[in-house]
């Protein structure tokens, strides 16, 4: 018999106990498995949809959110006119409603936009983009939940619309919203003029500097921000991953106190086996390696089952109906490796107390222990 | 290994209470125990003789007092974690072994905790499972065999090291007479095989009187009989 084994014993013996740690490790894995996967997705959703075909995206300065951002028209033309700009697409964000869905992302847009161009028509046509007033355009998943087809009217907000195309684009946010053109979303927001954020492109991306220096003193109220800058920054998404990390962190705390709790009873249960092992020449060192040794076989336990529930439901939420297609999961390596970090230091850390107690039992003082 | 005559514990004047110094248990104790030799501390219940061996085999401390075992001071603790885990074996009048534990399981522990080669482990686990006629029973939990079974088995675990001195506490006491008196002849048999030094502590005036020395434990103190 190994360390090892006797390790595996203990679990064993305590089947019960040591399962009800594993779900405690389990639940609070697969919870932050699943917030930080839908969280990420959601972001790097958005991001793509700044990202699309530009380098920098040029911004108020000091906003709280993208939606109260606000660049005039003239602004946009002037930096379409700086040296070295390929492209410049104005994207104005906003909020619709439709009957039983409160909440669906507009998107005002040039019909030059590279997002209605990339995109794949399943009814009308780019060139139908603009071209009649009172007309919108929908996502292919917005087109589902609202039930609507190409030549209907719908009802957005206190207005109704008719549907003059449906366009399938690969990011869930764009796929699940719906497009106006820029002048009609700005009518239609009573945002005159503005848009919430202007995606640039450059024929010389080493130019970026020169083009960042050139739009803040030229324009002190805007910001312009690499792709990678504006992810790193923008409040919005510091303050989802913050949240995300503080519910997976609390679902985590409250599977370490299980753990504490089923490791003190283990211990507890078990003081005169343990002082036993001591007089067969168990040191304190030991008696401690044994407690920490069955909670990280606990939490390794609690990792594969949280993995395999957390996965389980990122791979269902994109097909519920009720999500609109928002939930499009990313998982990348640096959470999973983040998880794993925080189920073991969670587990440990619950057992610090049950394994200092185990290791002081006094053998002469635990033999007589009833 | 022992050699013969070695004395292996000097102990002087051991004093030891409980309950903050209200009970004292042991008052100026002093003894020699020599190896291959069997003591009997022989005394009635509650009259120390546990705590004295608690005390030679480093499960508990003196408060006052000179104590040597097997050259090492008890009264360190890496000395007693040397003690329990090289020089010494205990079998207790209620077995104590782990109860879900298999026979081999139980008796891999004391190899387990010196860090002993596990090839070396089942083959001395062998010898003394059979030398002690458990063999058939390596396999079986501890909650299967019977009481003489298992003390066989805590015999077999406290010479699973090679211990140079064995301490008992009441090993015969939870056992009806027949099976003690086999245990016993057991205890006394192996021990002197090896030279093992024996300090058995019992009520039974039988086994006492079938050791080599007697010590009369009475009221804490510790008298040649």
């Amino acid at each position: 018999m190994r360390f090892l084994s006797l390790i595996v014993v203990n679990l064993r013996r305590h089947r019960l106990r040591a399962l009800i740690g594993v779900a405690g490790i389990g639940f609070g894995v697969a919870a932050m498995l699943t917030i930080l996967g839908i969280v990420n997705g959601a972001i790097g959703m958005f991001e793509r949809i700044l990202s699309t075909d530009s380098h920098y995206l040029v911004l108020e300065k000091n906003v709280s959110d993208l939606f109260f951002s606000a660049v005039p028209a003239g602004q946009v033309a002037a930096i379409r006119a700086l040296p070295g700009v390929d492209s410049a697409q104005p994207l104005l964000f906003g909020i619709v409603s439709a009957p039983g869905y409160p909440v669906i992302t507009c998107f005002g847009v040039e019909a030059t936009d590279s997002r209605l161009s990339r995109a794949e028509w399943r009814a009308g046509s780019l060139a139908d983009f603009g071209r009649r007033p009172g007309e919108i355009f929908l996502g292919s998943r917005a087109a589902e939940f609202l039930h609507a087809q190409a030549g209907e009217d719908i009802a957005i907000g206190a207005t109704t619309m008719r549907v003059a195309g449906i366009l399938k684009t690969e990011n869930g946010f764009e796929d699940g919203g719906v497009f106006l053109p820029l002048a009609a979303a700005q009518e239609f927001f009573h945002r005159p003029g503005v848009s919430s954020v202007v995606a640039v492109k450059l024929r010389d991306q080493a130019q970026g500097a020169d083009f960042k220096r050139r739009v803040e003193s030229a324009y002190p109220g805007l910001i312009a921000l690499e792709n990678r800058e504006f992810n790193q920054s923008y409040h919005s998404f510091r303050i989802l991953k913050t949240t995300a990390w503080a519910v997976g962190l609390c679902a985590f705390f409250l599977g370490g106190l299980g753990v504490a709790n089923t490791m003190l009873l283990s211990v507890f249960s078990r003081i005169r086996e343990i002082a036993v092992l001591r007089v067969c020449g168990f040191s304190e060192g030991q008696v401690a390696a044994l407690i920490f040794g069955e909670v990280v076989l606990v939490a390794v336990a609690g990792l594969a089952l949280g993995f395999t529930l957390g996965a389980a439901v990122l791979a269902v939420l994109p097909h519920v109906p009720q999500f609109q297609g928002y939930v499009q999961a990313s998982v990348q390596p640096a959470v999973i490796a983040g998880i794993v970090a925080t189920a073991l230091v969670t587990a440990v850390a619950g057992a610090i107390y049950p394994a200092r107690f185990a290791s002081s039992i006094q053998p002469a003082e635990a033999l007589r222990y009833e | 290994m022992n050699k013969p005559g070695e004395l292996l514990v000097t102990a002087s004047d051991l004093w030891k209470a409980y309950d903050g110094g209200r009970v004292t248990v042991l008052r100026g104790v002093s003894l020699e125990v020599r190896a291959g030799e069997m003591v009997a501390l022989w005394g009635s219940s509650g009259s120390g003789k546990s705590t004295l061996l608690h005390l030679l085999g480093g499960l508990d401390v003196p408060d006052r007092g000179e104590l040597s075992v097997c050259g090492r001071d008890p009264r360190r603790e890496a000395d007693r974690l040397e003690l329990r885990r090289r020089e010494l074996g205990f079998v207790f009048q209620l077995h104590n072994l782990i109860p879900d534990l298999t026979v081999t399981e139980n008796l891999r522990v004391p190899a387990l905790a010196a860090g002993r080669p596990s090839g070396e482990t089942a083959a001395r686990l062998r010898s003394l499972a059979e030398q002690v006629g458990i063999a058939h029973r390596l396999e079986h939990r501890i909650q299967d065999l019977s009481g003489g079974e298992r003390q066989r088995v805590a015999i077999c675990r406290a010479l699973m090291n090679r211990p140079r001195l064995l301490l008992a506490d009441e090993p015969t006491g939870s056992l009806d007479e027949t099976t003690g008196d086999l245990v016993f002849a057991l205890l006394k048999e192996l021990a002197a095989r090896d030279g093992i030094a024996v300090v058995l502590a019992t009520h039974e005036r039988r086994f006492a009187e079938a050791c080599d020395r007697r010590l009369r434990v009475r009221d804490g103190k510790v008298t040649e009989s």
